[in-house]
Formats: C-alpha cells, sequence, structure tokens
C-alpha cells in the first residue's frame, strides 16, 4: 500500500456538526481509511500534532484565544489547511454574538440571565480570553481551501476528501454546494 | 418571435434575436442565455445598479438589464474575466452585510444564495465587516432585517412606482447607506406598509420578511433547492414572455 495521506482535524467555535457530517460518509470510511490516516483528530484524541501532516480540517469559527492558538498550530504544522463549515469560513452563527460588545454578552448570561445565581463574570485563568468578536478562520491565517456547508454533506466531505487526495483544486458541484 | 437577421445581435458567439426596445438582458434571457442579477427583477423596471448583469458590448461594459439590444453588436457575458467580477461583487455583498445562511428563514428561496451557488462561491475572500445594523420587527405582519439587506433597492422602487406608498427609502452614502422606512417614529408598524404590497413580496433576500411563515417549505422543497437559479430564472423569463408576447 502507497504510504497515507496524513490528515488532522479540529473544532474550534463550532458545534461538532461538520466532524458528525464527516463520519455520515459510513461504509466509505473504510474506503478512506485506505487513503487517508489520521494525526490529531477528535476522532483519535491525539492532542497535538507532531511533525507536518498533509491536510488539516479545521471546523468552527475563532471566539477565544486558545481557538487562535490551536488555529496557528494547526497553520504551522498542515502543508494544506482547509477551512470547514459556515463558522470557520463566515464565522457562522456564533459570530452572531457581534451585534452586541463582549461585555453585553457576558452581562446577559452571567448578570442578568433568567436563573443566575451568585451572579458573577467568570474569571478563572483556567478559562481561555474571550476575543472581541467572532472572527472566521481567514481572518488570522492562510487558508488553502474553502469546505462550505453547514454541515457540508456528507457527499460533499467524500468528493472534497477524494478530489484534495487525487491533487486536484476541490471544486463543489453545484448540486453539491450548500450553505446551510 | 421569428429571428430577423436584422434583429439578432451576439451572445459569447450565439446569435440571439431580439424586438425593438428590448434590453441586451431580455433578449438574452428570452433566448434561454441565463445573465447573473441580483436588482433586478423582471416584473419590474430594471435599475442597473447591482452591476452583476454586466457584459462586454463591443469591447465596453454596459449593464445588460438597461444595454438595449442593437442589430450586430457583439456582446460577452460568459468570459473568465466577467465570472471573476461577479464572484468579486457577490462576495463583497456576502462580507457586507450579516448574511446568517444556516439562520436564515429565506435561505433556500434567496437570491443572493443562489447566485453565489451559480458563481461556485466557496468562501468570501474578504474580511468580515460585521456591521451592526437596526432590525425592525414592530410591524404585526412584516419584519425588516437590515443584516440581511444588499440594497438592491427594489423595495423602494416597487413602492414608489407600484405600490404608490413611498413605504422604503435608501438614506446615506456609501457603506452607510441603509434602508429607511417612512413614518414618524422610522418604523414599520407607523408606517403605511401592509403584507398586500408589492414591495414586501419580491425581496430577493431575506431582508423583507412576512412574518409567520418562516421555514414553512421545507428542505429539499425551496425555490432554488428544486432548480439552480440559471434554470428557474430563465424558464420563468419564457413563462412571463409567452403569457404578453405570445
Amino acid at each position: 500500500m502507497a504510504s497515507r495521506v496524513k490528515v488532522a482535524t479540529c473544532s474550534l467555535a463550532g458545534c461538532f456538526g461538520c466532524h458528525m457530517s464527516f463520519l455520515d460518509i459510513d461504509e466509505r470510511l473504510l474506503d478512506l481509511l485506505e487513503l487517508i490516516e489520521f494525526d490529531r483528530s477528535p476522532i483519535n484524541d491525539i492532542k497535538t500534532i507532531e511533525g507536518i501532516v498533509d491536510f488539516g480540517f479545521v471546523e468552527g469559527g475563532l471566539c477565544n484565544a486558545e481557538n487562535v492558538h490551536l488555529l496557528k498550530h494547526f497553520r504551522e504544522h498542515c502543508r494544506v489547511l482547509v477551512s470547514v463549515g459556515e463558522c470557520a469560513i463566515t464565522g457562522g452563527i456564533p459570530s452572531m454574538r457581534n451585534h452586541h460588545t463582549l461585555k453585553e454578552c457576558l452581562y446577559e448570561t452571567y448578570i442578568r440571565g433568567v436563573g443566575v445565581e451568585n451572579a458573577h463574570i467568570p474569571d478563572d485563568a483556567e478559562l481561555p480570553l474571550l476575543l472581541d468578536k467572532v472572527y472566521p478562520l481567514h481572518a488570522v491565517v492562510r487558508v488553502d481551501h474553502y469546505l462550505p456547508g453547514c454541515p457540508p454533506s456528507a457527499d460533499a466531505f467524500w468528493h472534497f476528501l477524494t478530489e484534495l487526495i487525487a491533487g486536484r483544486d476541490p471544486n463543489l458541484p453545484l448540486q453539491l454546494l450548500r450553505y446551510d | 418571435m421569428s429571428p430577423d437577421s436584422n434583429r439578432t445581435f451576439f451572445l459569447d458567439g450565439q446569435e440571439i434575436p431580439f424586438r425593438e426596445g428590448q434590453s441586451v438582458f431580455d433578449a438574452a434571457m428570452s433566448a434561454g442565455v441565463f445573465i447573473p442579477h441580483l436588482c433586478h427583477n423582471p416584473d419590474y423596471e430594471p435599475h442597473s445598479s447591482c452591476r452583476l448583469c454586466t457584459v462586454i458590448v463591443n469591447g465596453r461594459p454596459f449593464a445588460s438589464c438597461t444595454q438595449p439590444a442593437v442589430a450586430g453588436q457583439m456582446v460577452q457575458s460568459d468570459t473568465a474575466e466577467l465570472r471573476a467580477m461577479r464572484r468579486t461583487l457577490t462576495q463583497m455583498l456576502f462580507v457586507e452585510g450579516n448574511h446568517y445562511c444556516p439562520s436564515c428563514e429565506k435561505s433556500g428561496s434567496c437570491k443572493l444564495q443562489a447566485t453565489a451557488y451559480h458563481l461556485g462561491l466557496q468562501d468570501n475572500h474578504y474580511p468580515q465587516f460585521f456591521p451592526r445594523r437596526e432590525l425592525d420587527a414592530s410591524h404585526a405582519d412584516i419584519i425588516l432585517d437590515r443584516d440581511r439587506c444588499i440594497l438592491c433597492g427594489l423595495c423602494v422602487r416597487i413602492s414608489r412606482d407600484v405600490d404608490r406608498k413611498n413605504v422604503f427609502a435608501m438614506t446615506g452614502r456609501g457603506i452607510h447607506t441603509v434602508i429607511v422606512v417612512d413614518s414618524a417614529s422610522g418604523l414599520l408598524k407607523d408606517s403605511r406598509v401592509t403584507v398586500e404590497d408589492e414591495a414586501v413580496q419580491h425581496c430577493p433576500v431575506g431582508a423583507i420578511l412576512i412574518k409567520g411563515k418562516a421555514f414553512e417549505v421545507p428542505i429539499g422543497e425551496r425555490v432554488y433547492d428544486k432548480e439552480p437559479i440559471a434554470a428557474a430564472s430563465v424558464r420563468r423569463f419564457q413563462a412571463r414572455e409567452a403569457l404578453t408576447h405570445g
């Protein structure tokens, strides 16, 4: 068997829906595993990428400092970086908070929120610092390809991955191109 | 309409017949050739503001929706340069507003989204502006969500020319341009707008919506789920032509 392509994945400010949709390729996963090998990914629970991988798939936008840190780690360790799903590409649903200031969001959630007791804004040093706004990935790092959809369908994932592995530009045909 | 050699022009090398007074856009659509467009709705007067329908006529760019067809002219539409320009214009419309397709009830029936599909947009390329715009949900039956407005001006034109109410207008300049409502409070509830107004029924995006109809049509059966915008627009245009010109 020819050496397999190394793929890393992660989910930032997203809902893991893109990962779930990817798994919806079902039995084609077996064919795919002939072609790829997972490096860091929630699928195998490896936490960091050692060395360089071929493709990095990043789901979700950037809402805090930890997201930015992990995205930069991916950019440094992935030859080709792919922005996966609406949140990664545009900021998506999490970026609806951009209508309000961060302070307004925190007050609404932790001070004025319904049923809040002992109201205070969490300030544990373990918590990653929130960004002023939610940003798409290409606002911070160079992104090589974009796989849109909320989530991209399993067929879109399959088409995109197989095109990428074959060394072609992973353009989605009209029937697989969706933003919702 | 029978082709008449005195009444034809060439569009991307294809001979296109036209009637006296027809625009390049109308003649192309009659002949089954789709030209992407957003501010124009063929049921109303053209406005040529979105520039998406720009074509090259005898070497110079014109908005095809207002450019009269002239015998013998050489028109280009489906070229790499024009496709790139249309992609850029559409990407800029996406980043200037707040277009959350996954949570928008117009998704699947939205001309901006369907046009982006037609153009093969997989990303917005530019930084998102994340503008803060006022939402007007004051009216019992109608919502005005300025986040989704692409400033095509169709509601302004229809309300003025067809409904004869002048409910909508544009104010501000450049990136600060917004749709405003003709009422003392500036709110829809205090205006003369009603759900019967044509102006509220033809918003190409989800900026003006009739309340209580959200997600009435299931995914898979929405306008552009069933048919891509190119085929849907041409079919609708030709049906309309058949009615008015037999």
